[in-house]
């Protein structure tokens, strides 16, 4: 099955260094069994469990705000300024909103109210997942959450259980807000659910999520299950925390405070 | 069979009431086409109240669809005698409410001409997918069962064996889909107003309060446009089970707020203090919780002492409270009280907009049309059959009316 003697780190360049714990398995295609000339694409990066550690004291707020930027105009994620009908992939919260189990009252301002990129877990155990009544958000084969707009169809159950906040729904046509299309990805019709998809397709083109590429080393992608991965060792050397880390839902996002 | 309660013998009273109830669903469609074309940013929900009073209005209303069992049950199952009469209001009553139940689910759909994928890739970790089971077999069993009664009735025999073995069937039924809804809630990790072992419990009682309660209703106003009498036992059964089953929700409603308070933990808190107190500055839903205690406090006391129950009017102002809180609590409520603190511990408002209520008295007015027609069916058919439930009822007229049936045939 899956050729593991072949593992290589992938450079990617002076931003990509980050992903030095992305660990990359590419499969030989089983020729017999497909027939043909077909050749698994190996450009593809892969990991058994995708996870991130973000590093908020080395993140500046030139590259969040770029990382906000690229992503969201990457994905035609529509700007609407109604907080009501918002859309977002990926922003900013205090500590306080984002650790609501780990402050207290007395808990210093300038930690209270340090800010936090905030995106989506991708959970290990996602209840997003688990409500889904079409598996039109699935956890796919490298532990990340997706979502098939094709298939949701739109019944926000999804949205009550998360209990991260991470997922949007397009209360309206999302396209006339968004600035300028971006032709490589698909944008979305009212009455669907969206969220972030850990750049799935770049991962896919063996490339680092955008917001990991543009952080400038603030945030490292790897796989958590490798304890060889960046990630891991991250984990491993610094005190982390994950949100509401009490619910069971294994979040597979990491915060260096 | 139903022509019967299309054409036959309808008063001009009645047509306007139809007219009414068809102009009422005119509106709400043409307010749902409004929704579609301009998507949900129309109605209140937003990205943090992504449920708001169409599903709190699903919730309800399986509970008064599943609140025809309290009939139902003691019939078929004890052979309560006294509801022979009226089994069959219950079973019309679920097939409105289920009808309503799941037209609150469509205009709730975001994408509804993809509504289907939910059979077609039929997910059984979702409590979504069951309810989508779930309801529609409710459905088509008291579909079923209450028009062969009738039509058996109507005939002048008894129902076939396989119908009471139908109505048994549909007596689980109408628990698994209170069950099954409260379900959706309580299994969600974060909401900890809904995430309580307590829940399914308390929708059942609940139910079965308010479903008792609106049949009594249904039978006094049945009385009143057509003399068609329930029956003086039978009433006062089915008032003994609302007090009961309204008192222990009431039992419930309490608990969850010794829970919260004495335990003290913020979460468990928020909900109840954002619908009851006021939180954070946000106290709009207080009013309307004020209301609710006050009519919860009469409806006790009008519904526990047995002289106030076995009062007619007592009973009816009883019942009338007992619909209004629990549809206050369930139906308003619920939903958005447990959606309000947001994952970031902020308290989110919800206010309902025009075409979100158009919608809902659209959904109303097609539960309303069905129901009239349904028990139209009924009090026409009993008229010629069931004599004793016309005490008022001009017998020689009666006796022309069947002499005209004979030769018709």
């Amino acid at each position: 099955m899956e050729n593991m003697s072949r593992r290589k780190f992938l450079k990617l360049g002076g931003a990509a260094a980050v992903g030095l714990g992305a660990a990359v398995v590419t499969k030989t295609a089983d020729a017999a069994q497909i027939g043909g000339s077909y050749q698994k694409d190996s450009a593809r990066m892969q990991a058994k469990n995708w996870g991130m550690v973000i590093d908020m004291s080395k993140f500046s707020e030139e590259s969040f705000n770029a990382c906000v930027e690229a992503c969201h105009s990457f994905h035609n994620v529509p700007n609407i300024d109604t907080k009501k009908d918002e859309v977002k992939w990926i922003w900013k919260q205090t500590y306080e909103q984002l650790f609501l189990d780990e402050t207290h009252e007395h808990l210093s301002a300038k930690y209270k109210d340090q800010e936090f990129m905030t995106i989506c877990n991708h959970c290990q155990e996602p209840v997003c997942v688990r409500v889904c009544p079409t598996k039109a958000t699935f956890k796919n084969d490298q532990g990340v959450i997706l979502m098939d707009m094709h298939r949701c169809i739109g019944c926000r159950n999804c949205m009550a259980a998360c209990p991260y906040g991470a997922r949007s729904f397009n209360f309206k046509d999302p396209r006339p807000y968004i600035e300028e299309i971006n032709p490589t990805y698909p944008t979305r019709m009212k009455g669907v659910v969206e969220k972030c998809n850990f750049c799935a397709e770049r991962l896919a083109l063996g490339q680092l999520p955008l917001c990991v590429e543009l952080s400038n080393g603030a945030i490292t992608f790897g796989d958590i299950d490798d304890p060889q991965s960046g990630v891991s060792k991250l984990i491993a050397e610094n005190f982390t925390l994950q949100r509401r880390a009490n619910l069971g839902t294994k979040p597979k996002v990491y915060y260096i405070v | 069979m139903i022509e019967k309660a299309l054409v036959k013998r309808s008063s001009k009273s009645y047509w306007a009431w139809i007219i009414f109830l068809l102009v009422l669903i005119a509106v709400g469609f043409a307010a749902y086409i409004y929704q579609m074309t301009q998507g949900f940013a129309v109605t209140g929900m937003s990205r943090d109240i992504s449920w708001g009073m169409y599903i709190g209005h699903l919730t309800f209303f399986v509970g008064v669809a599943a609140g025809g069992v309290m009939i139902v049950l003691p019939y078929y199952l004890h052979n309560v005698k006294e509801f022979g009469r009226i089994t069959v209001v219950g079973e019309f009553l679920a097939i409105p409410a289920v009808i309503m139940a799941l037209l609150f689910v469509v205009v709730d759909i975001g994408s509804p001409m993809k509504l289907f994928n939910v059979y077609l890739y039929a997910t059984p970790h979702s409590m979504l997918f069951w309810d989508s089971v779930v309801l529609p077999c409710y459905l088509l069993l008291n579909l079923v069962v209450g028009y062969s009664v009738l039509q058996a009735e109507n005939k002048g025999v008894h129902y076939k064996k396989w119908v009471k073995f139908l109505a048994l069937v549909s007596i689980p039924f109408a628990f698994s889909i209170h069950v099954v809804t409260a379900f959706l809630y309580s299994g969600l990790p974060s909401r900890h107003y809904f995430l309580t072992a307590m829940l399914p419990a308390k929708f059942l009682a609940s139910a079965f309060a308010t479903g008792p309660a609106l049949i009594i209703l249904i039978c006094f106003l049945l009385k009143k446009l057509c003399g068609f009498d329930a029956g003086e036992t039978a009433i006062k059964k089915l008032s003994t089970i609302s007090a009961y089953a309204y008192t222990a929700t009431l039992f419930m409603v309490g608990c969850e707020f010794f829970t919260a308070f004495y335990s003290n933990v913020p979460g468990h808190k928020a909900a109840l203090q954002y619908l009851f107190f006021g939180l954070h500055g946000h106290n709009q839903f207080v009013p309307l919780m004020m209301v609710f205690v006050a009519l919860a406090v009469v409806a006790l006391c009008l519904m526990i002492p047995r002289q106030n129950r076995d009062n007619p009017i007592t009973l009816g102002v009883g019942c009338a409270c007992i619909f209004l809180t629990m549809y206050i609590e369930k139906g308003l409520t619920f939903i958005i009280g447990g959606l309000s603190e947001t994952p970031f511990g902020e308290i989110a408002s919800y206010h309902i907009t025009v075409p979100e209520l158009l919608i809902i008295v659209g959904v109303f007015a097609i539960g309303f049309l069905i129901a009239s027609i349904l028990f139209k069916l009924v009090v026409v058919v009993k008229k010629d059959r069931d004599v004793d439930a016309f005490p008022q009822e001009d017998r020689a007229g009666l006796a022309a009316r069947l002499l005209a049936k004979g030769s018709d045939k």
